[in-house]
């Protein structure tokens, strides 16, 4: 059911904006306003989360210590997994971001035989290692459509992306790749019973949506073609404030299904776990320097108590204490 | 603390709102169609209909160089049963004369940098000529 309804949703969301850009002719709606409200909702909730992680108390140091801490000079330290110092920190951060250390070191437990027996699993970093990066590539190969004159980056990566020249539009590998990545993690989620006994809609539905938006890119870009330059065109004025769907050109109904779906995703972003691009930067367990053995750290929480010792008490009780006969230290 | 996190989020207001401040004026393609080759045709008619080749020119394109160069089939037959000879120099190029003003302006509008001038030979233009 999980599945499956995540999986209607996405279905339901397509067949909205195909209705509504197709028959229904809503085209200003499906192509100016619902960009706009899903971008703007994007931008404010991602804010709000940022600022709400940026409020909460972080009142102790608590990296996660993945080596030796830094000791003697003669002990040896783990710099990235152990860091003690802001630019051990950075550098921590760095492979955590680009390359996803934490994930590289995943494990895995089985019992063979009688023993059990601890190993390194890869499958997960290989899966999502593919993903992200397809997925960023692909988003900044976007920005041909975005911008005018298209900048170097951008050719240089389609020519990078493009390299084997298959067929004309050629393929770009990172479509490919961001959609097999996709598949292969909602299979991996779906067949390993301990992941899938986890596995919630929140989990596959962005998973989903995904997949989906890039597949209609896909189609769009090898199968059904739709008229580029006015799409651009529309993008632009967007982008410049002066929005208008080109009317000459008949932009493809495909086009606002797939505008529509990325629409959803910016909207559900900031109120998903796919906050975790902003969150990242926010874990204390990543970003803070265990540096608990060379600074005094004192909790900010601590304020002047008011504390009643012993000695005290025997002197304001003491006439009570020994009317009823209890033993007291000063006569 | 507090530093860190204003810089973060001047960084991801700047990030995200980059194709707002760099997208830049929008001048859109004209691609010119007025050759003398095609000023010379009675039916000013290409292979294809216009909205076909207008999507599917790249296709087609690379149908026709399988076709020349890997089949050595040198004849086009369109949906009019009309023929063609297979060749983007002879065939293409010589109406379409003008690849400036035809080819590169919607090609570099929309970012694409076709492979085609890789293997031929570009037709010379001068400037101010169409």
């Amino acid at each position: 059911m999980r599945i499956i309804g995540s999986l209607l949703l996405v279905i339901v969301l397509l067949l909205i904006a195909y209705a509504g850009s197709g028959p229904a002719g809503l085209t200003p709606l499906f192509g100016i306003v619902i960009p706009y409200i899903a971008i703007g909702i994007f931008i404010l909730g991602f804010l709000w989360k940022l600022l709400k992680w940026a409020r909460s108390y972080v009142p102790f140091r608590i990296p996660t210590t993945g080596g030796q801490q830094r000791s003697f000079p003669w002990i040896k330290w783990s710099r990235l997994d152990n860091p003690a110092t802001g630019t051990g920190v950075i550098g921590r951060m760095v492979l955590e971001i680009f390359l996803m250390r934490s994930l590289f070191r995943n494990t895995r437990s089985e019992i063979v035989g009688t023993k059990l027996v601890h190993g390194s699993s890869k499958w997960l970093w290989i899966g999502a290692m593919a993903f992200h990066w397809a997925f960023f590539i692909v988003l900044i190969r976007h920005m041909r459509l975005f911008i005018e004159p298209v900048p170097g980056y951008v050719h240089f990566l389609e020519s990078l992306d493009g390299f084997f020249q298959i067929g004309h539009p050629r393929l770009m590998m990172t479509g490919v790749v961001l959609i097999g990545a996709g598949v292969y993690l909602f299979l991996r989620r779906w067949y390993i019973p301990q992941v899938r006994y986890i596995s919630l809609p929140a989990d596959y539905f962005p998973l989903f949506l995904i997949i989906a938006i890039a597949t209609t890119g896909v189609i769009m870009r090898y199968f059904t073609k739709t008229d580029i330059v006015a799409v651009k065109t529309l993008l632009l004025s967007l982008m410049t404030f002066s929005p208008q769907i080109p009317e000459k050109e008949k932009i493809d109904t495909i086009f606002y299904i797939h505008l529509f779906l990325v629409s959803a995703l910016l909207a559900y972003f900031p109120f998903s776990k796919l906050m975790h691009l902003g969150g990242i930067f926010m874990s204390p367990t990543r970003n803070m320097a265990n540096n608990l053995r060379v600074k005094r750290h004192v909790n900010p929480w601590d304020y002047p108590v008011k504390v009643h010792h012993y000695e005290e008490y025997e002197n304001e009780f003491r006439d009570k204490m020994k009317a009823s006969g209890i033993p007291v230290e000063k006569e | 603390m507090k530093r860190y996190v204003y810089i973060g989020i001047v960084a991801f207001i700047v990030i995200v709102t980059y194709p707002f401040w760099s997208a830049g004026k929008a001048k859109k393609p004209e691609p010119k169609l007025d050759t003398p080759e095609i000023q010379k045709l009675v039916e000013k008619k290409c292979v294809e209909p216009k909205e076909f080749m207008k999507r599917e020119h790249m296709k087609l394109l690379n149908q026709w160089r399988d076709a020349a160069l890997r089949d050595g089939t040198r004849v086009y037959v369109n949906s009019e049963g009309k023929e063609f000879t297979v060749s983007l120099q002879n065939t293409c190029m010589k109406c379409h004369s003008n690849k400036k003003k035809f080819c590169d302006e919607c090609h570099n509008y929309a970012g694409v940098k076709p492979y085609c001038w890789d293997c031929h030979i570009a037709p010379k233009e001068e400037e101010g000529q169409i």
